[in-house]
């Protein structure tokens, strides 16, 4: 199994989880667990678009939807680390949050940020999704049959 | 031609300056918000983004604002925004299978894997005005219940299992993109499909009305009907892997239409699709309907000669924007052109006028 192991699986899942973030939360939880380091930009942040793309059928051959605006950007640490952010909207502050994040989570404040940042996004990524699961849920049709007239 | 005029400078400033007081409207009545529009004006802000063809509901909100709540202007307002954006790339297909669902229901399997969820629907209102919304009034939460876990899986999965509906081949060719290059005739199905859900709801469902009433009837089912939340995942070039970089919401419709089969195939169900962002089922409904009734030729169906079945009328005259502009340039000044109308007609009179004088003389 270890062959087919994903060794970006891990930073795959926290940058996803970075770029859902709600405005201002990554800044938040990472300015209450450590100072910023300082850093230099490769590429500061940047608006733009991405298609997006869909299946006919949902399955078949793809087309183009329509866009989204996605915020990017990309940083060394001083101490050589480089973060990207790849984030919905156009949110500069939260890029450079999430790129910096992305950065110290190859650095030795890895398991803090783990624990102070990543781990309570994801927490509240998953109680949202599960609080409008619950009201889908609720609206779901129970069917029954009516007795029917004859005997 | 054309001839070169200048003036009315001043009256273009005071009439933008009146046109931001009527914006504005009465003063003494709290200014709108565009969070306020975001939230509680949230369908109108879904179709300025599908028509607009760009997703960000704050953006939507500001230009339906600008626009006094005109939604063509306001997707005039986006379109013009959306050119001036730098394309980072192009999304992995959306997976439309793994969508969270508010809302996913078929009208042609009461009981399937997943259930009927009705969803924030509009369906089985009564359609009267509600006064207590003109109070301020605090909502009740909505009620939950806890979800079954399990997948939603599509309804076409199981038809296609029994081969009774056609395959839709999965294949990974780039499809072209109207927006990078012109809308050429044929347009394959890719370019149809962009065209449709970027097109005007209203003329996307007057058309597909004239298939339910019997021009190019297809005898559509609503195999499924979803509205939820999507991933989007890109590749990230200097990462050299996908990631998630955010996540849509997106209605789904997928028709099942009767089909009699042809030479080469024989009887079984075929598709119509329609996907557009945002909650939209109306406009869902309506592009899978017009997409099935586009498919005549690639199906060896017959031309009726029905509009819904011609891509050239239909994907040249769906657009908004397009028609606006077209249509709404005959208000500015064609001084000139009239002037060499008005000479034309007159003389024209002139001679008409000289006949019937010599038509009474003899």
């Amino acid at each position: 199994m270890k062959d087919t192991f994903d060794q970006n699986a891990p930073r795959k899942a926290w940058m996803g989880l970075l770029a859902k973030a709600p405005e201002g939360r990554i800044a938040a939880l990472l300015d209450a667990t450590i100072a910023r380091p300082g850093f230099t930009w490769l590429r500061a942040p940047e608006i733009g678009s991405t298609m997006v793309r869909a299946r006919a059928g949902a399955v078949g051959a793809p087309f183009n939807l329509g866009e989204m605006t996605v915020t990017r950007c990309a940083l060394t640490l001083e101490t050589g680390e480089v973060g990207h952010a790849y984030i919905q909207g156009r949110r500069k502050a939260d890029a450079e949050a999430a790129a910096l994040v992305d950065a110290l989570m190859q650095t030795g404040a890895a398991d803090r940020l783990r624990k102070a940042v990543l781990e309570p996004l994801e927490a509240e990524s998953a109680a949202a999704k599960a609080a409008r699961a619950a009201k889908a849920a609720a609206t779901k049709v129970d069917f029954f049959t009516m007795v029917r007239g004859e005997d | 031609m054309y001839v070169a005029v200048k003036g009315g400078e001043r009256a273009i400033e005071n009439a933008h300056a009146w046109l931001a007081e009527e914006r504005r409207g009465d003063t003494s009545i709290a200014e709108l918000s565009v969070a306020q529009i975001r939230e509680q004006l949230s369908l109108a802000v879904d179709r300025v983004m599908a028509e607009g063809s760009l997703y960000d509901p704050d953006l939507a909100a500001l230009a339906i604002k600008q626009a006094r709540g005109d939604l063509i202007e306001a997707i005039f307002l986006i379109r013009a925004y959306r050119t001036t954006l730098p394309r980072f790339g192009a999304s992995e297909p959306v997976d439309t299978g793994a969508m969270a669902c508010d809302r996913r229901i078929s009208a042609t399997f009461k009981d399937l894997p997943g259930g009927q969820v009705l969803g924030p629907t509009f369906d089985y209102t009564h359609r009267l005005l509600d006064f207590k919304l003109v109070a301020d009034g605090e909502v009740p939460d909505a009620p939950t219940r806890d979800p079954e876990p399990g997948d939603v899986p599509h309804v076409t999965d199981f038809l296609n299992r029994e081969g009774l509906i056609e395959e839709a081949p999965q294949d990974d060719t780039p499809p072209s993109d109207l927006t990078r290059q012109p809308l050429e005739m044929p347009a394959e199905r890719a370019l149809r499909l962009q065209a449709l859900t970027r097109a005007d709801e209203g003329f996307t469902l007057g058309l597909a009305y004239s298939t339910q009433r019997g021009y190019a009837r297809n005898h559509a089912f609503v195999g499924e009907l979803r509205i939820g939340a999507v991933p989007v995942e890109m590749d990230i070039p200097e990462l050299g892997f996908a990631v998630e970089i955010g996540e849509v919401t997106l209605t789904e419709c997928e028709t099942i239409n009767q089909f009699k089969g042809s030479k080469t195939q024989p009887p079984q169900f075929t598709r119509g699709y329609g996907l557009v962002f945002g909650q939209s089922e109306r406009k869902a409904i309506s592009m899978a309907l017009v997409d099935r009734a586009l498919r005549w030729e690639e199906l060896g169906e017959d031309f009726e000669g029905a509009p819904a079945q011609d891509a050239e009328f239909v994907l040249y005259h769906a657009d908004n924007i397009q028609a606006t502009g077209f249509l709404e340039h005959i208000k500015l000044p064609h001084y000139v052109d009239f002037q060499s109308e008005l000479e034309l007609v007159r003389k024209l009179r002139r001679e008409a006028g000289a006949d019937q004088v010599q038509e009474a003389a003899e």
